[in-house]
């Protein structure tokens, strides 16, 4: 049993773990267990346990003085960047702060429900949607610029004291510093792929920071990705973890046991490998149309974003946001109107043309956007940069299935467009490469899809207009 | 060979962190771009048996679990050994280059026997040399290689082979500005990229070893020579 998940206890009786320092006022009810019950079986308990949020005002109040420089420094100097557009505030103000005062994201973080995200692929999105499917309880606070290193996590909760609820992301190998710092109430873990390795390394050293980042916070509820050997691996000696199943997609980083190395073979069946390490059970499960959950109720999932993998990232929202007492119907109310997550999937104006941006950085990404642009034939302009923040090594287009694209116009750009446009011939895809994604952009037909990997993009949507 | 070059892909759910898939795609498209058939065959780790009848094999890389993991696969069922032994043309990228020299000891500090294809000898350095290598074949008409390196072991050759390479920039085996392993048709490089992909001289000369025969010459990528070019003026993390 886990702090933030009492067994059995519904209703308003439960305690927060975080510091209370006062009392509950504009708190909207914790949703009553029995609604959620099926009619026809009165008698059934609600699997996930209702809890009260922190308190709105908790975690502003009773601060010490040098609290109140930091977070005033910080936020000074936050407003100056943004009126000077140097940038978002996010990061200066985040690190100005954390250097007036070493361990004040722990400060900030106290007496609030704070859902901490992490994994290779889908962490923007996933935030997003946490921190909309939170706010069908109360406030929530989130870095939605993506700045996911401490000074970011300290950016987002000083832009709002009182939000009693904060959703983050984190960088994979940033975890274990936030839990140096503080228990956040849950870690959902998405999954693990190859990702920048000439960055971050070998996914068994992600692997070992994240258990090591667990071990840390035994009462911390993790919800994680029962369908990724890697993610399984890191979180299966956890006492407290919620199962979610979405069904496994990009499979080339886990055919192997990342415990003992021995070939799994049935990845999409009930895996066991001989070392003891096996796929858990599913708490919350993704179908077509639908998410099962642990009630054993299937609630319709309709959402604007697009793609299978956001039906995936939708329901570790609802997971998440049911650990910390919302009721799964209004989180899914809520959530199937978001249409965009810090630009990715959005349809914007570029160079005053209609696109849709794309964000794809590593194969298991591509093969989810090369998914969703089968289903139409608009023009597709690609574009890959190889700065650092992408990883210099572009190897991994050769481990992406562009054969997909054939007979489709394709235009490529980007600081490694001849990388690509050779992986494209050797696919048999024609292309045509250009020097910008401007001329690119320029020479596509109307509406395109853009699909750019991480810098690329983040370029791209700074130029857009939004419609 | 009736029904086309058949090209081994060995262990690649244990040998094929980065992009290794690619050599296989690219030894495919150049045999079909001449309208020669080929079968690749898949070796997994769960497979009961090596074969030995392919005509060229390539291994690609691994972190230490897997990499050992494979060198397990392969002494139990030498399928490999005796396809080499005939002269078969085996290409061995990064952990698979470790591995097929005779002895590689991995980053806990273990030593390993490796199968000993190549006279090399592995062991692991202070830091990974991550970045952008380019080396002067050896091998006649392959000439200037390009390609990325991430590896943390450094190799030594002993008297029985001689290097890919000479490395004028980047860091390659770590000694003798060497870069990967050659011992008759057995290549060994720590160049990812694809190598085959960035140097396609050095793909046909595999597919020539495994035929027999010399290959008619085909119009490349158009934009290869481009990228051959920006690569090799390009610093990437490389301090050297």
């Amino acid at each position: 049993m886990t702090g933030t998940r009492r067994d059995g206890e519904q209703g308003e009786t439960a305690e927060p773990d975080g510091e209370r320092t006062a009392a509950g006022e504009g708190v909207p009810p914790p949703p009553r267990a029995a609604d959620d019950a099926t009619p026809t079986d009165p008698a059934a308990v609600p699997p996930w346990r209702v809890i009260a949020p922190p308190h709105p005002g908790g975690p502003a109040t009773g601060r010490p003085l040098r609290t109140s420089l930091a977070v005033g420094a910080g936020r000074v100097v936050a407003g100056m960047s943004r009126r000077l557009r140097l940038g978002s505030g996010g990061m200066i103000g985040g690190r100005l702060a954390l250097s007036l005062q070493p361990g004040l994201l722990g400060r900030l973080a106290a007496g609030r429900r704070i859902v901490m995200i992490t994994g290779t692929n889908g962490k923007t999105t996933t935030t997003a949607l946490v921190a909309e499917a939170l706010r069908s309880r109360g406030t929530a606070t989130s870095n939605v610029t993506g700045a996911n290193m401490l000074d970011g996590h300290v950016a987002a909760l000083m832009t709002d004291l009182s939000a009693p609820f904060a959703a983050l992301e984190v960088d994979e190998l940033h975890l274990a510093q936030v839990t140096a710092e503080f228990a956040p109430s849950v870690i959902v873990l998405l999954n693990l792929s190859r990702d920048q390795m000439d960055r971050v390394g070998e996914i068994r050293t992600v692997q070992r920071s994240l258990r090591a980042a667990l071990e840390r916070v035994p009462r911390t509820r993790v919800v994680a990705n029962r369908d990724d050997p890697n993610i399984v691996s890191v979180a299966a000696g956890h006492p407290g973890v919620t199962w979610v199943s979405g069904g496994a997609r990009w499979m080339h980083d886990a055919s192997n046991c990342p415990r003992c190395g021995a070939c799994i073979t049935d990845l999409d069946g009930p895996w066991r490998c001989e070392c003891g390490l096996a796929r858990p059970e599913a708490d919350w499960t993704v179908t077509a149309d639908a998410v099962l959950g642990p009630d054993g109720r299937a609630r319709q999932l309709s959402l604007q974003l697009p793609g299978h993998v956001n039906r995936i990232n939708a329901t570790f929202a609802v997971a998440a946001a049911a650990e910390l007492g919302c009721d799964p119907d209004r989180v899914l109310a809520r959530i199937a109107d978001l249409r965009q997550a810090s630009g990715r999937y959005a349809t914007v104006l570029l160079d005053d043309r209609v696109v849709r941006l794309l964000l794809a950085k590593n194969p298991a990404s591509w093969l989810e956007m090369l998914d969703l642009v089968s289903g139409h034939d608009r023009p597709l302009v690609l574009v890959v940069n190889s700065r650092e923040a992408d990883g210099y090594d572009v190897s991994w287009l050769w481990d992406v299935d562009f054969e997909s694209l054939r007979g489709r116009a394709v235009l490529v750009t980007g600081e490694r467009g001849l990388d690509l446009a050779v992986r494209l011939r050797y696919a048999g895809v024609r292309c045509e490469v250009v020097g910008t994604p401007q001329d690119a952009l320029g020479r596509s037909g109307a509406e395109p899809d853009v699909i750019a990997n991480y810098t690329a993009f983040r370029d791209l949507l700074a130029r857009s207009v939004t419609r | 060979m009736s029904g086309g070059v058949r090209i081994a892909l060995l262990l690649p759910d244990l040998l094929g962190t980065y992009g290794d898939r690619g050599n296989v795609l690219v030894l495919e498209q150049r045999l079909a771009w001449r309208g020669i058939p080929s079968e690749t065959v898949t070796v997994l780790s769960s497979a009961p048996e090596v074969p030995e009848s392919c005509d060229v094999y390539l291994l690609g890389g691994g972190e230490d679990v897997a990499q050992t993991a494979a060198m397990r696969v392969l002494s139990r069922s030498p399928g490999l050994q005796r396809a080499a032994a005939r002269g078969v043309p085996v290409l061995g990228i990064c952990g698979g280059l470790q591995l097929l020299g005779t002895e590689f000891t991995t980053g806990d500090g273990v030593r390993h026997e490796g199968l000993g294809l190549v006279d090399a000898v592995t062991e692991p350095a202070g830091e990974r040399a991550i970045g952008e290598v380019t080396a002067n074949s050896v091998l006649a008409g392959v000439g200037m290689l390009t390609g990325f390196e991430n590896h943390l072991g450094r190799t030594r050759l002993g008297a029985g082979s001689v290097p890919l390479g000479r490395v004028t920039r980047g860091t390659g085996n770590g000694h003798e500005r060497a870069e990967g392993a050659v011992r008759g048709h057995v290549v060994c490089t720590y160049l990812h990229g694809p190598i085959l992909a960035r140097n396609p001289a050095l793909a046909d000369l595999l597919l020539e070893w495994a035929m027999g025969a010399p290959l008619q010459p085909i119009a490349e990528p158009e934009e290869l020579a481009a990228l051959r070019v920006e690569r090799t003026r390009v610093r990437a993390r490389n301090p050297k």
